[in-house]
């Protein structure tokens, strides 16, 4: 579904991504592993046409996206819950989720699936998004991307903020939706949650990809224990 | 909030933690003057603080990092700091000493030297993040109150966090840190505190809070999945 190949990103004339190449089927959850300042979310905003300024190839259907606009992307069917969540402050949590969902056929149906998964938003629509608490804008930046029904959901580190409780209940939730269908791209710090719910994952290291494979040799490859699990 | 009481001794650091929405960043805010009260009293080294200002509550020794590292885009990590220095605490050293100052509070918290010349806009998460720790020590409190300084940050990066954070206590800080990474605030924190829709449910040691049932029910759910 996503193919990305020999991908380099630039940051003014820093490069900061090295001959990136990776895929995601459809279907598959797969994950970004990586500390931080690897170069995770840049890729991610390259892939969402955030930022253009990158040279190789990326691929959507089989189809050249790099250098498109995001919101050309937007209705070809990628969604992105970004890093730093941002949500429109000064608008009530329904518009906000609305939004997501603009020229979809059936949004209520979808809204009504995102209350059952955050029902604090559902007590809180008609509240303005810049008062919610860290977490609860966290829910409705995932809840925004999901009213677009994407094909392609790419998550920036959905975890954060969230307790121990709610970051379960989310992992779980987009689990059930792979098992639905939904074709995930995660980025995660939360190592052992996001490799336990993907089926494969992708280690970046200083703008390069490190390291490949099954989540579960992931897991348990002592390398990635001692750097990312914290052995 | 609803009726919290809540003490931090010297040289003590208390985890403040609870479900999304449960009020811990507003008890943060009104602690340190962002937010009013609307009735209760603070009162901190014996002084009444209640309904004190901001910069006025920091002046006497009390500084705070936030949720989102975000602050000044377009002033160097070591201009941030300076800010600290020159006007969080009363003592106003002359520029060059501030200038000095900056750059040795950044070097305690591990921030690279190559970049103490960077613009905030161009940094990094981690790197974000030292800088608000610098930034509020920056400030010489005697009470630090920490907003998630470990959200973002990987279990390998956390660690390093943590170490921090002790050393920051052993040279006589105490420390309210509200964190939801639970190796992070189980294995820093003194006492627990534990909210839930503004109250406070527990407190106590780390062991104790985490096997108490209406913690595990509301806030820490299914423990061994982390």
């Amino acid at each position: 579904m996503l193919t990305v190949s020999g991908l380099n990103v630039f940051h003014s004339n820093l490069q900061v991504v090295w001959d990136l190449s990776f895929h995601v089927d459809k279907g598959e959850l797969v994950t970004m592993i990586g500390p931080n300042g690897a170069g995770k979310t840049t890729t991610v905003e390259t892939i969402i046409g955030i930022n253009r300024k990158a040279t190789g190839s990326i691929l959507f259907d089989g189809e050249s996206i790099l250098g498109s606009r995001p919101y050309d992307l937007f209705k070809k069917g990628l969604a992105l819950v970004p890093e730093k969540r941002e949500i429109f402050p000064t608008m009530p949590v329904i518009e906000n989720l609305l939004l997501g969902g603009t020229g979809k056929k059936d949004p209520d149906k979808t809204l009504d699936r995102i209350f059952r998964l955050f029902p604090v938003l559902r007590e809180r629509k008609q509240q303005k998004a810049g008062t919610l608490s860290g977490g609860e804008q966290q829910m409705l930046a995932i809840g925004r991307a999901l009213m677009s029904e994407p094909r392609l959901l790419i998550l920036d580190e959905p975890s954060t903020g969230l307790s121990p409780l709610l970051t379960g209940q989310v992992f779980r939730s987009l689990e059930q939706l792979g098992r639905e269908g939904m074709t995930i791209l995660l980025l995660e710090q939360n190592v052992r949650n996001a490799l336990a719910m993907c089926n494969r994952g992708y280690v970046l290291e200083n703008g390069r990809i490190v390291q490949e494979g099954k989540s579960k040799e992931l897991l348990h490859d002592p390398r990635i224990q001692k750097a990312y699990l914290g052995f | 909030m609803n009726h919290v009481d809540l003490q931090v001794g010297p040289d003590e650091i208390v985890g403040l933690v609870g479900p999304n929405g449960a009020g811990k960043t507003t008890l943060l805010n009104i602690i340190s003057g962002i937010l009013p009260p609307t009735s209760g009293t603070i009162s901190f080294c014996g002084k009444d603080i209640t309904g004190l200002r901001a910069d006025k509550i920091c002046r006497s020794g009390i500084a705070k990092t936030f949720q989102i590292a975000e602050s000044f885009p377009n002033l160097t990590a070591q201009q941030c700091v300076m800010i600290g220095v020159l006007f969080g605490n009363s003592r106003v050293p002359s520029m060059n000493e501030a200038q000095t100052l900056a750059l040795e509070i950044l070097a305690d918290v591990n921030f690279p030297q190559e970049k103490t010349g960077t613009l905030i806009r161009n940094l990094n998460v981690v790197e974000l993040k030292r800088l608000q720790l610098a930034r509020a020590l920056a400030c010489r409190p005697k009470l630090l109150l920490l907003d998630e300084l470990t959200t973002g940050l990987n279990p390998k990066e956390s660690k390093e966090a943590v170490g921090l954070i002790r050393n920051i206590r052993d040279r006589g800080t105490s420390i309210l840190i509200i964190e939801h990474v639970m190796s992070v605030i189980m294995g820093v924190s003194d006492r627990i505190v534990v909210l839930d829709h503004g109250k406070k449910i527990a407190d106590g040691r780390p062991y104790e809070v985490v096997n108490n049932q209406l913690v595990i029910d509301t806030y820490l759910g299914d423990i061994d999945a982390f």
